[in-house]
């Protein structure tokens, strides 16, 4: 059964997964840093406190975070068929996978920031640093490793997220596991393909880990 | 020309901190209200100070009193809810949120727990607030450098503050304070985190600034002996008020308010466990110093004396605090001490 043709179905998978994981990743980092800074910012603790902008974006992540993905996968189908013309394959996906990460990469990157310690922005605004510049070299910088951290459990987790575009026609290895492992009963292949996931998620951990090591600089 | 600009040329600042009577910081009636949902709280009510340039002063409270709060509203990072703060002459109250940004430049702060860049070396430390400032990098990194010699850290340049001591960091945090050459250096408890050894040399590297830099220092603290150290007069906060202000020396001498007795006599409570019979305080003003005061009075006046509690202290070859002597049982022995304390100008008290 390991014919060529499955081989050379699962590489594609690979490249698919590869391709859905870091892309939605991408956009939804690009999304969520700066809601993430919003949030932190605009706390009533936070360096220019706006509490009413707080509550509309913390809503709006909270609202987007308790959607389950497998309905949220299907409930944005017409918006991701505006946007891209189809609602199968890895590019639709990438659009629901980027909606359901950048709320939960917005709260990872919120919670790397709380942790920059207070007196360090304070020393910040007594040298006179403006809100951008406390951002940009204060709280962006200081939180870097934890930055990291987050940015690795982030793409694991979008790619088990991903794992439910298979039920969608998505591409990828879970839509392989999915089709021949569950409505084929081809164990092997299943096998397979979680095999190849486990690695994908061990590498991207150990990516983030040794990144998150080596630049930071509170460990002599 | 003007008198006090040839001065000002030839001797520097001292000259110009005489000849420029405007005080560098004034606080008229400020107060500071944290308003919460359920209760209030008066962090700061009425204070008056006036800081004169290149002094070093010295603000001085137990934990709660109000006197971090003090020190943030000098620098405006708290606003204060009533009163005016002048710095330089001008009121921080009516200048613009930008303008405020660049008056801070002129205020360097260093904290108790130091508040370094972790993830920056000590030398891009001291750049930072020449970054904030728009300052070129490279004129920044010569800066930097020359600060840190200031310091004596200049083999530390490379290393992040988890490799540095306490004191090496709170060094690094004065360099990086002075990069954008304020007036002014405000201490948030600065010595508070370090040991006694570090906490003298820190000390002796703030007068050095002052005097040398002509920097007018602003001391926060909740250990009389930093003030007794630096500091030429000294505030002192009790229950967001200003309980005391005057000259170090006097406020130690002759302590008026209680707080700044307990202060200055932490020991003090000691002596309310010796029951009964007189007793007499004397005080070291630094007049007598060379004299030994309490060995000459029992043989003069022939009389016995038990010493209860001293607590001294020699500035400057001075001697500055208290002594605390049990008196004779009978009168005319008690009579002869007293007098011979009157005529030799030593200052004394009756206990009970």
């Amino acid at each position: 059964m390991w014919t060529e043709t499955l081989i050379k179905m699962i590489g594609k998978g690979i490249l698919e997964t590869l391709y859905m994981v870091f892309l939605s990743s991408l956009i939804a980092y690009i999304i969520g840093i700066p809601v993430g800074i919003l949030l932190v910012v605009t706390d009533k603790d936070g360096i220019a406190p706006h509490i009413i902008l707080n509550k509309i974006f913390g809503v709006i992540v909270n609202l987007l975070r308790s959607v389950p993905f497998i309905i949220l996968l299907i409930a944005v189908s017409p918006f991701t068929r505006a946007l891209i013309g189809t609602t199968i394959g890895p590019t639709a996906v990438v659009v629901s996978l980027t909606i359901a990460a950048a709320p939960y990469i917005a709260r990872l990157v919120e919670s790397s920031l709380k942790e920059v310690d207070q007196g360090v922005i304070e020393a910040a605004q007594s040298m006179g640093a403006s809100t951008k510049q406390i951002i940009l070299k204060v709280l962006l910088p200081e939180a870097k490793p934890s930055l990291i951290t987050g940015a690795a459990i982030a793409v694991t987790t979008i790619l088990g997220y991903s794992a439910m575009s298979g039920f969608v026609g998505g591409g990828g290895l879970p839509d392989i596991a999915i089709r021949y492992g569950y409505y084929r009963y081809e164990t092997d292949v299943m096998l397979v393909t979680v095999a190849i996931l486990v690695v994908i998620v061990q590498v991207i951990q150990e990516i983030g880990t040794r990144w998150t090591r080596k630049s930071d600089k509170r460990i002599s | 020309m003007n008198l006090s600009r040839v001065h000002d040329a030839v001797q520097g600042w001292r000259y110009k901190a005489m000849a420029d009577e405007k005080p560098i910081i004034e606080l008229k009636g400020l107060g500071k209200v944290f308003q919460n949902k359920d209760n209030t709280v008066k962090a700061l009510e009425d204070i008056n100070l006036t800081i004169n340039r290149g002094e070093i002063f010295g603000i001085i409270g137990l934990s709660g009193a109000g006197k971090s709060t003090l020190v943030r509203c000098i620098n405006f990072l708290e606003r204060p809810t009533s009163g005016k703060v002048y710095f330089d002459g001008v009121d921080l109250g009516t200048v613009g949120e930008k303008e405020l940004l660049k008056v801070r430049r002129s205020m360097g702060m260093i904290f108790q727990q130091f508040n370094l860049l972790m993830q920056r070396t000590a030398l891009q430390n001291i750049c930072f607030p020449m970054e904030i400032a728009g300052i070129p990098k490279k004129e920044a990194v010569k800066r930097a450098t020359q600060l840190l010699e200031t310091v004596e850290l200049s083999d530390k340049a490379k290393a992040y503050p988890a490799q540095l001591s306490g004191g090496q960091k709170q060094r690094i945090a004065i360099a990086r304070a002075l990069a954008t050459n304020p007036k002014v250096l405000l201490c948030d408890e600065a010595t508070s985190a370090l040991d006694p050894t570090t906490t003298r040399s820190i000390l002796s590297l703030l007068k050095e600034i002052n005097v040398e830099l002509g920097i007018t220092v602003i001391v926060i603290t909740h250990e009389m002996s930093v003030i007794e150290e630096i500091c030429n007069r000294v505030a002192i906060i009790d229950q967001s008020r200003i309980a005391e202000i005057g000259e170090v020396e006097e406020v130690f001498v002759r302590p008026k308010s209680d707080i700044a007795k307990r202060l200055v006599f932490s020991g003090e409570t000691h002596i309310e466990t010796f029951v009964g019979e007189s007793k007499c305080r004397i005080i070291f003003d630094g007049r007598t110093s060379f004299e030994p005061v309490i060995a000459n009075m029992v043989l003069e006046c022939k009389t016995p004396v038990n010493i209860l509690f001293a607590d001294t202290k020699d500035i400057d070859g001075k001697a500055f605090g208290q002594m605390i002597i049990q008196l004779p049982e009978d009168e005319a022995g008690k009579k002869r001490i007293f007098y011979y304390l009157e005529s030799n100008h030593i200052s004394y008290e009756e206990v009970k």
